[in-house]
Parts: structure tokens; C-alpha cells; sequence
């Protein structure tokens, strides 16, 4: 069954057309075929968060999204939105808290956190747990991650005051 | 682990998918938000031959105020019925329980449709269905038929639809006035499936409960309706007698089977526990 799929998308604002196989999840055609290798590919099954990747401005599983299935989408990356400056803000902060220590999640958290500071500005402590609960990592112990997202969304709040 | 190879179809109409269905019978799998299918596929606990991706089939998405039910599409999301003001307002049952499945990242992609047609006895739709005395709305080329949730579920991934069938839509009952809903669940860790879970819905008729339902999930192969404790509980306050009488009609009602880290009477006192909390949220 060697069916191939002509794909058109948007990945990281560059339209790319590649022929692809039904088969190839989205994580692995970003990685395998544009190089885009700061997405991380681990439990392939949906649980542990660092394949995260935005289609359409919305966080998604690259491992359980097929790259046929994102024909006409837009993708956003860890290295468009590092590039664009959007994640700057988080970046600087897990840098400062040292949030981050073998790093393999850390692209995962990156771009579930920006999410979460764009559509719940006003997130509490256990709010930010509830919504980083979709992201696991294995050597912080989550503190130092859920301290640096909340820095980031009290500094803007504090921002946007009057 | 990866997918083994499968083709890939994506029909621009609901007549085009019957086709494809027709064709490939039992070796062809319907991909909606792909969220429990696509980790079946890379686990190769499902080896389709061919996927038929519904996302592109106009008008089986949307969520519409019809009259006296929530019309809501089959490729609707789970995040979309979380954020939804209509749902909040008319279905608040689904609102409390959108929460709780999976994460957000898979929430933004697993649709209602998917989760109806998969059955899996420990998600949250098929629980707040039956409770709601939702219909689920299937089509066929022989045209389409209204499957009340309460007959939809069989049992493990098992439901009511036939061979040919694609569910279009779920249509709920809009909410009264006098209407309550809790939806509760325990899980080890958030996100997880839900060692126990309830979907409770009732009318508060001067503080007395009717048309109770209580449906858990994760106790049996499918949605279990707690017909004792219902029986207990109709037409009563929610009186500490009360409510302990419905929590010992809970053995008859339910038999869970053990899982890998809680033996069936923990299950069982923990369903306990939620019928207790889910009791005094409908009340308060």
C-alpha cells in the first residue's frame, strides 16, 4: 500500500507541498522531512506532550494528528515561535527558574503554556497545573516550570493594569 | 510505536463516505478527531485498511439552539462544547464534564461524534448522554434515524449503530429552570481515565429530586444507569437517609471489575463517595 498523499501546509508561515504517506504521523514529517527536529516524538501515544505542535493556532498531539491530515492547516513549531519572538517571554522565564533540565520537554511545555497565558490571562496556580497536567516531565518535578508560567502571566497582568 | 500502512479517503459528502463504506466494509475506519484511533493505529491495536477522514462532510458540525434541544455536530470538539455560552446555558451537564477529558491539546482535536461512536466505557460523553436522555442522530444511504442514548451503548466499544451508519449529530434537551447537574469523576492523576465517574441530572421541584438519573462511568462495559439509587432517591429531599439508602442500593446497581490499581470494593466505595457529592451539588 504504497499510496501517496500530495500535502500542502503551512508550517511555520511557509507553505510546503510534499508527497506524503497516509501513515506518517505529522510529528514525524516535520522532524523527518523539514528537519524540524525541536519537536520531540517519545510515547507516541497521546500522554506525555512533548510532540505538542499548533495547527490552526490551537495546540495538538503531532503524534496522534497524520501529516495528510493537516493538508490546508497552518503549523506553528517550537522554531517559528521562537523565531517570531512570541515565546520569548516563557523562554526567558524557564531560563531564569531553571524550569527546564535535559530539556526534552521542554518544547511541549513551551508551546502548551503560551496557550494557556493567550486564552487564560488570569490563570490561577492550580489553574496553570490543571492545564500543564497534559505535559509530563521527568527530571523538574514541575515546580519550577509551573512557577515560571505563572511569572509570565501575573507580569502581564500586572502590564495590562492602568 | 508507528501506524502499520492504511489508505487514506476524504469524502466531500456524507453520500461519498456511504460509497467508500460500501466498498471497504469492515476493513474501513472512520477518522473524526482521531484522538482514541490514531493511538489505536500506532499501538496496531486497529490495522484498517483504509481511513475515511469525515472532517471535510459539510454540515455534520456546529452547535444550534433547535427549538427544545442543543443540536450539536458530530465533528464539534470537546474544547469548542467547553468554551461554548449555548452549552453553558442550555446543557450545563456537558460543560462540568468537558473538563475532564484528556487534556486540552487532545481536547482541541477529540470531537463528541468520535468519542459517541467509540464507546469506551470509561469517557465522558457516553456517560452525560444517557443521563441527559440525549439522542444520537445516525445516517445512512437508507436515509436517518434518531438512536436514544439510553439504547446506543451495548457494551465495550460496542454501540447501536449499524455497519453503514455515521453519526451526524447528538441532539440534548435544553435545560429547565428548575433543572441541576453535577458531573464528577476520581482519577490518580488529571487528564487520566476516570477510576470512577458520575453524571448526575435532575429537576429540583421544591427541593425534591425527579427525573433523577445517575449514570457512572468507568464501572461496567458501558454507561451504567443506577436504578436503585434512583429509585431511592425519587421524588425525596436529598436527606442524609436518603442519601444513604441510594448509596447502599449501589451494590445491587453496579458489579465494577477490578482494575490494575483499585479492587471493586474500593470501586464501589468510591461511587459511593460521588453520589454523595454529586447529591449535595445538586441541591446547593
Amino acid at each position: 500500500m504504497d499510496e501517496f498523499f500530495e500535502a500542502t501546509i503551512t508550517v511555520n508561515g511557509k507553505a510546503v507541498t510534499r508527497r506524503v504517506q497516509p501513515r506518517q504521523h505529522l510529528i514525524d514529517f516535520l522532524r523527518d522531512e523539514l528537519g524540524l527536529t525541536g519537536s520531540h516524538t517519545a510515547c507516541e501515544h497521546g500522554v506525555c506532550g512533548a510532540c505538542t505542535v499548533r495547527i490552526d493556532g490551537q495546540i495538538r498531539r503531532g503524534c496522534l494528528m497524520l501529516a495528510v491530515q493537516a493538508h490546508g492547516c497552518s503549523v506553528d513549531t517550537v522554531e517559528g515561535l521562537t523565531d517570531s519572538g512570541e515565546l520569548g517571554a516563557l523562554q526567558q522565564e524557564f531560563h531564569e527558574r531553571n524550569a527546564l533540565q535535559c530539556g526534552f520537554c521542554t518544547p511541549g511545555m513551551l508551546l502548551t503554556a503560551q496557550e494557556l497565558v493567550a486564552t487564560q490571562p488570569d490563570a490561577t496556580r492550580e489553574e496553570i497545573r490543571d492545564f500543564m497536567s497534559g505535559n509530563l516531565c521527568r527530571c523538574t518535578g514541575y515546580q519550577s516550570i509551573i512557577d515560571a508560567i505563572e511569572e509570565v502571566i501575573v507580569t502581564r497582568r500586572k502590564g495590562a493594569q492602568p | 510505536m508507528k501506524a502499520a500502512p492504511f489508505a487514506y479517503a476524504k469524502p466531500g459528502s456524507l453520500r461519498e463516505a456511504f460509497a467508500l463504506l460500501e466498498r471497504h466494509g469492515d476493513r474501513a475506519k472512520l477518522l473524526a478527531g482521531g484522538q482514541s484511533l490514531i493511538a489505536a493505529l500506532n499501538m496496531r491495536l486497529a490495522t484498517p485498511s483504509i481511513l475515511v477522514d469525515l472532517t471535510a462532510i459539510p454540515g455534520i458540525d456546529g452547535i444550534q439552539l433547535r427549538g427544545d434541544h442543543l443540536a450539536i455536530g458530530a465533528l464539534v470538539r470537546h474544547r469548542e462544547i467547553e468554551r461554548s455560552e449555548l452549552v453553558a446555558k442550555h446543557a450545563p451537564l456537558l460543560s462540568q464534564a468537558a473538563p475532564h477529558i484528556a487534556h486540552v491539546a487532545i481536547r482541541n482535536a477529540g470531537t463528541i461524534g468520535g468519542s459517541l461512536a467509540m464507546a469506551d466505557p470509561a469517557a465522558e460523553w457516553p456517560a452525560c448522554c444517557v443521563a441527559l436522555e440525549a439522542h444520537i442522530v445516525a445516517a445512512s444511504p437508507k436515509g436517518e434515524r434518531r438512536i436514544p442514548a439510553t439504547k446506543f451503548f451495548k457494551s465495550l466499544f460496542t454501540t447501536a449503530l449499524a455497519p453503514r451508519e455515521i453519526i451526524t449529530a447528538v441532539e440534548v434537551p435544553v435545560a429547565g429552570a428548575n433543572t441541576r447537574s453535577a458531573f464528577l469523576e476520581l482519577v490518580r492523576r488529571r487528564g487520566d481515565y476516570a477510576i470512577v465517574g458520575l453524571a448526575a441530572h435532575t429537576q429540583l421541584e421544591r427541593g425534591a429530586l425527579t427525573r433523577l438519573r445517575l449514570v457512572y462511568l468507568g464501572v461496567g462495559d458501558a454507561p451504567v444507569s443506577a436504578a436503585g439509587a434512583m429509585e431511592k432517591l425519587e421524588g425525596k429531599r436529598a436527606t442524609p437517609e436518603a442519601i444513604a439508602a441510594a448509596q447502599a442500593a449501589l451494590e445491587q446497581d453496579l458489579s465494577p471489575a477490578a482494575d490494575l490499581t483499585h479492587s471493586a470494593a474500593t470501586k464501589l466505595h468510591l461511587a459511593r463517595v460521588l453520589l454523595g457529592r454529586a447529591l449535595a451539588a445538586l441541591v446547593t
